[in-house]
């Protein structure tokens, strides 16, 4: 809301400067978001007549004015079309200082000279229209700055208002709060009642007393829609951001900003019967509003009939049918208590801009009905002229005010300091509140423009406002110093982030709603998660994998000439599941577990001195992923897998304990194409518990017997997996108690001849594996015979599983 | 036999002097101390004197033996250090070419903001929850005070997904992360100390507003947590997250439907490039005792604060950051410059 500040005042002068009281607004909870002067900074602009106007002899559209201004004549060359003698304008002297810092000085035009410029609205800063040299009044003081002949210094203020203080809509609200706040009062707001001088009556019917609880109104004939609105009204209408429209219009609007009344001027020969009915509105109905929309209406919508038309949106916005317009002659004003939740959220539903429902969903007085509708009667005569008739005031539904009870010991509880009771009674007496006081409680009634006073919260909230929240101790708390520590066997995602930095990859952060393809075509997603309301197509379905987002991260960086990219993201994947039931940390049937995945693309490493460059491949990631793991690594499997993200050839499903946590691969050359990168990243994802639980260390002593190594060369068949061979070593370990001696066993080369070589020896469909066996008895010293005849055991069993040779 | 044997260990030591390496040195030696040599040929010679003569001649050759191996001794060590200065001399690498390997990365600047409000409040005691994005209404909106027809239930403010809960009312991405206030009250009994950090999402999208944000929410109940106390411990976290005590700190009055009284704080830096602006930091509150009883908690025994502050924010005034959209952007030239 924004209001010039003499308006204020007018209505509560304190011994505030302005930086003052707005810090006091401020800090009482009214935010003051601005304080600007009306005009934009310019200097050296005085009130000036033009005394004559003569043509130029050389220019058809310039003109030679002899110009006043004050004691002085000037000459000054104007191009505006609508110079002529007699007219007061503003005057740029030379010297002046315009917006935008144009300085003005001598000039010579068509070689005439000229001391200065006349100026328009537009080039002062006041109006955005080009409409020729300002006019103004003919009473200003010739000579006199401009600014202080029209108060363009005069600070407006801009309060950005909670929701809650829609008392606070209003010059008066906003007084009534300074008032308090200062412990004075504010200047009389009594209203004088307007004398009725025909009998002309409106019959008003509420018939739906949930949506209205009060209907007052007059008429008033012979009204002057043609009268100009004075420039007083004019004035603080355009500096609380009201366009002047025409007087009645303007009337109601000024009667809005200043008592934070909505109210309706109706036409009444427009309507067929002088007669009104409130109600819910039917279904199939429809309303042109007077800003020329057509509404339809809903059973939730409040409208006025006449004749059972619709004339109406209640609380929102009057028909076109029955605006006044400047041939209006007779009016019906209206103003009316309607209740805030048959409002609430209607003119937002339709659309419509309303400074009306904005006050009216929040609350507006239902006390001072009959004095607004006295006032914006006053200030219709007064411009308008016209004969009123007697008020009529409908009472059927208005609000009983609550008795709220605030303990003093409550109130020091919440607030965490000794307010007395003598504060407290000075608060509420300032606020305008009834109240009576039994020991420790205070029982109090809030005037009828608060709506935001109906518990001992409430009451606690503005004894803290008013004493003010900086008065409000700043304590270091005070609490039981328990211990308390994440188990060590859990990482926490804050772990696993140091684990992959340390590993070369940068955090990014993507957004968890993506490109539909994404989900449908990489991840064959067919019914993603889909946002009803998305900003854009690109951020339409909520994420199952965050591994496209991380192949965007990679595009992005190699458009911008990055040479490798190792990125990783830690969030949240969603989709549908039935089986997840709402629970503490669950919403039923979403799953959206935390994942965890990496992308590295290009150069293995930066391109350095001591290593030859090469790609990062698969194997790369699969160790970061296996460190990832920890300890529990050897619990871990990777089995060929198809996946529509990933090279067919080069993915694999990730299992702990059997079961699928994860996936790793190549991304599939078709994206690959598709993202216009030259080489294909590699890809992982983890579910974050999988790589969460470490365990506790489960330490064995040492045996004293020494460690036998012994190497073991095979080929085997290429298309045999390193995993069977593995499985079944340590399957025979497992099953033959002789062998319990040995300790491990790993591979430690893998070759394969690419060609067929001269000796015929090896064939490309062969491989050799390498494996490295560690034997030991931890009572006795090994003899040759036991270890050879352990690793005869096992290459037996390794040639009639799989066919393998020694090499 | 011209030769005394002063002139013997003499020329030994020039001719160990003159040996240019270990075989002539050797070979030096064995002129003297081989099987042939001078000193070996002396001493074949004593068997030729009387006793007493024996045994003084004997002891004088000793000597001059003695004198010539320790002067080899002292020759052949100056050699193999000389060997093998000249050894580490090759040996030598330029110690200022980089170190080899991988580089390291670095977590995103917000979540190492994330990281330190952990870290502040995990020093008094908060414990760390997190939560579900995809939310009901009833924890969103209703559990926190938002009446039905609230205007940040709207589609103009909250995303909306395509699934409903039970109510059948729609689901929706958290606006806040509030509904942890809300799920992590429920699961514990006060003293209640926790803070939740995490993602939060809102129908915005502009210079100074991205549709997914992060938020943290602090939350402490117990018998008797005041509003002195939130300021208390809001001021201190302020003063420790921007490691000054250059800041005003102001609480002033707001509204929010899940606290009551409820706060806006504000900070001003005191000094630096920031220094003279009053900026929002956080949403404050006692919390409201309608939403205390949604935690399934009495409130007439249990009182206490909450608070929400934006991770965007306090990072980009933690480090001069201007410009929201760059969290988002996922450029390696941004984030690498917050490498710790």
């Amino acid at each position: 809301m924004q209001f010039p500040e003499s308006w204020l005042r007018a209505f509560v002068d304190v011994g505030l400067s302005t930086d003052e009281l707005a810090e006091q607004l401020t800090m009482a909870g009214l935010e003051v978001e601005g304080v600007e002067p009306a005009a934009a900074p310019f200097s050296g602009v005085l009130v000036a007549r033009i005394e004559s106007v003569q043509a130029h002899p050389d220019a058809d559209k310039l003109k030679i004015c002899q110009v006043n201004a004050g004691g002085k004549m000037l000459q000054i060359v104007c191009g505006a079309p609508n110079a002529a003698s007699g007219m007061v304008v503003p005057l740029a002297t030379v010297g002046a200082v315009l917006p935008g810092g144009l300085k003005i000085g001598v000039a010579k035009m068509r070689g005439v000279e000229s001391s200065g410029m006349l100026c328009s609205a537009k080039e002062l800063g006041l109006s955005q229209e080009h409409g020729g040299l300002m006019a103004l009044d003919e009473r200003l003081p010739v000579g006199t700055d401009i600014r202080a002949a029209l108060q363009l210094d005069e600070m407006l203020f801009t309060l950005k208002l909670t929701p809650n203080r829609a008392d606070c809509l209003s010059i008066l609200g906003v007084a009534r709060e300074v008032a308090a706040l200062n412990g004075c009062k504010i200047n009389d707001t009594a209203v004088p009642e307007v004398t009725p001088v025909i009998e002309d009556r409106m019959a008003v019917t509420i018939q739906d007393t949930d949506l209205c609880g009060r209907f007052t109104g007059r008429i008033i004939r012979d009204v002057d829609a043609h009268a100009p609105t004075p420039d007083w009204m004019v004035q603080r209408l355009e500096r609380s951001g009201q366009r002047s429209v025409s007087a009645l219009v303007d009337i109601s609007n000024y009667l809005m900003l200043e008592r934070g009344r909505p109210t309706h001027v109706f036409d009444i020969d427009k309507m067929t019967k002088h007669e009104l009915n409130v109600r819910w509105a039917r279904a199939g109905e429809t309303l042109k509003l007077l800003n020329g929309d057509t509404v339809e209406l809903t059973p939730q919508m409040g409208v006025i009939t006449a004749d059972d038309r619709v004339e109406s949106l209640a609380g929102v916005m009057g028909g076109d049918e029955t605006a006044v317009t400047l041939d209006t002659r007779n009016i019906y004003l209206e103003a009316a208590f309607w209740w805030p939740d048959s409002i609430a959220g209607r003119a937002r539903a339709l659309k419509v801009p309303s400074e009306a429902a904005h006050r009216y969903e929040r609350g507006v007085d239902f006390e001072q009905i009959v004095a607004d509708i006295e006032r914006l009667s006053a200030l219709i005569l007064e411009v308008c002229g016209g004969k009123p008739g007697p008020v009529e005031d409908l009472v059927v539904n208005i609000p009983q005010k609550p008795l709220v009870s605030m303990r003093l010991s409550r109130c020091q509880k919440i607030l965490g300091m000794p307010v007395t009771q003598e504060q407290v009674s000075e608060v509420f007496t300032r606020l305008g509140f009834h109240w009576t006081r039994n020991d420790d409680v205070f029982e109090v009634v809030s005037p009828s423009y608060r709506f935001d006073i109906t518990i001992e919260e409430d009451l606690i909230e503005e004894v803290a406002r008013m004493i003010g929240f900086d008065n409000i101790p700043v304590r270091p708390p005070v609490a039981h110093a328990k211990m308390h520590f994440a188990p060590e066997a859990k990482r926490g995602a804050h772990a696993l982030r140091d684990l992959m930095v340390s590993r070369d990859f940068q955090e990014v952060i993507n957004f968890s709603f993506v490109d539909q393809a994404w989900e449908n075509d990489w991840l064959g997603q067919p019914k993603p998660i889909a946002l009803v309301n998305p900003i854009t197509s690109q951020m339409s379905v909520m994420r199952s994998s965050l591994m496209p987002s991380l192949v965007a991260n990679v595009a992005y960086n190699a458009n911008r000439k990055q040479s490798r990219v190792r990125v990783f993201e830690i969030g949240r994947v969603f989709e549908r599941d039935d089986r997840i039931k709402s629970g503490d940390l669950s919403v039923a049937g979403v799953s959206q577990p935390i994942k965890l995945a990496g992308a590295a693309w290009g150069t293995m490493a930066h391109d350095q001195w001591g290593l030859n460059a090469r790609a990062v491949d698969f194997f790369d990631i699969k160790r970061d992923l296996e460190v990832l793991f920890g300890p529990r690594v050897g619990e871990v499997r990777f089995e060929a897998t198809k996946h529509s993200l990933f090279h067919p050839g080069r993915s694999a499903a990730i299992l702990l304990d059997g079961q699928p946590c994860g996936v790793i691969g190549e991304l599939h050359p078709q994206w690959v194409r598709q993202e216009g990168l030259h080489s294909a990243p590699v890809l992982f994802e983890v579910d974050i518990h999988a790589v969460s639980s470490t365990g506790l260390p489960k330490p064995r002593a040492l045996s004293k017997q020494p460690v036998v190594q012994r190497d073991m060369a095979l080929w085997v068949c290429a298309n045999i997996t390193v995993q069977a061979i593995l499985d079944t070593i340590h399957k025979t370990i497992a099953s033959d108690p002789a062998l319990s001696i040995v300790l491990d066993a790993q591979l430690f080369d893998v070759w394969q001849a690419k060609d067929r070589d001269d000796s015929g020896q090896t064939d490309a469909a062969e491989v050799s594996l390498a494996f490295r066996f560690w034997l030991q008895d931890p009572d006795v010293t090994l003899e040759d015979e036991r270890v050879d005849r352990c690793l005869s055991v096992i290459r037996e069993t390794l040639e009639t599983a799989h066919g393998a040779r020694q090499r | 036999m011209s030769n005394s044997l002063e002139d013997l260990v003499n020329q030994a030591l020039q001719a160990f002097k003159n040996a240019a390496d270990a075989a002539s040195l050797e070979n030096a030696k064995a002129g003297f101390l081989g099987k042939q040599g001078s000193i070996t040929e002396r001493m074949k010679g004593l068997s030729k004197l009387d006793v007493a003569q024996k045994k003084e001649e004997g002891a004088r050759i000793n000597a001059a033996k003695q004198a010539i191996e320790a002067a080899l001794t002292v020759r052949r060590q100056a050699m193999a250090e000389a060997e093998l200065s000249k050894e580490l001399a090759q040996q030598t690498i330029d110690v200022t070419l980089p170190g080899r390997g991988l580089g390291r990365g670095a977590v995103h600047p917000v979540i190492k903001t994330w990281q330190r409000i952990e870290a502040i409040f995990g020093s008094i005691g908060f414990d760390v929850a997190d939560g579900p994005e995809i939310e009901n209404d009833w924890t969103n909106f209703t559990a926190l005070n938002n009446p039905l027809n609230h205007p940040a239930r709207s589609m103009q403010d909250t995303f909306y997904v395509d699934m409903s809960d039970d109510q059948g009312l729609p689901l929706l991405l958290r606006t806040h992360t509030s509904p942890m206030q809300v799920r992590y009250a429920r699961m514990h009994r006060p003293p209640i100390k926790v803070i939740a950090p995490g993602r939060t999402y809102r129908v915005d999208s502009d210079a100074t507003h991205s549709p997914m944000f992060h938020q943290v929410e602090g939350l402490w109940i117990d018998d008797n947590i005041s509003f002195a106390d939130l300021k208390g411990v809001y001021t201190d976290f302020l003063r420790c997250f921007f490691e000054t005590d250059d800041l005003k700190i102001r609480f002033r009055p707001s509204f929010f439907p899940f606290t009551e009284p409820s706060a806006e704080i504000d900070m001003m830096f005191t000094s630096g490039p920031q220094k003279g602006r009053w900026l929002e930091i956080s949403g404050a509150g006692q919390v409201h005792p309608d939403v205390v009883r949604n935690f399934g908690l009495d409130p007439e025994q249990h009182v206490g604060f909450a608070f929400g502050s934006g991770l965007e924010r306090l990072t980009m005034l933690r480090y001069g950051v201007h410009d929201l959209r760059q969290f988002f952007e996922g450029d390696l030239r941004f984030l690498a410059q917050f490498a710790d």
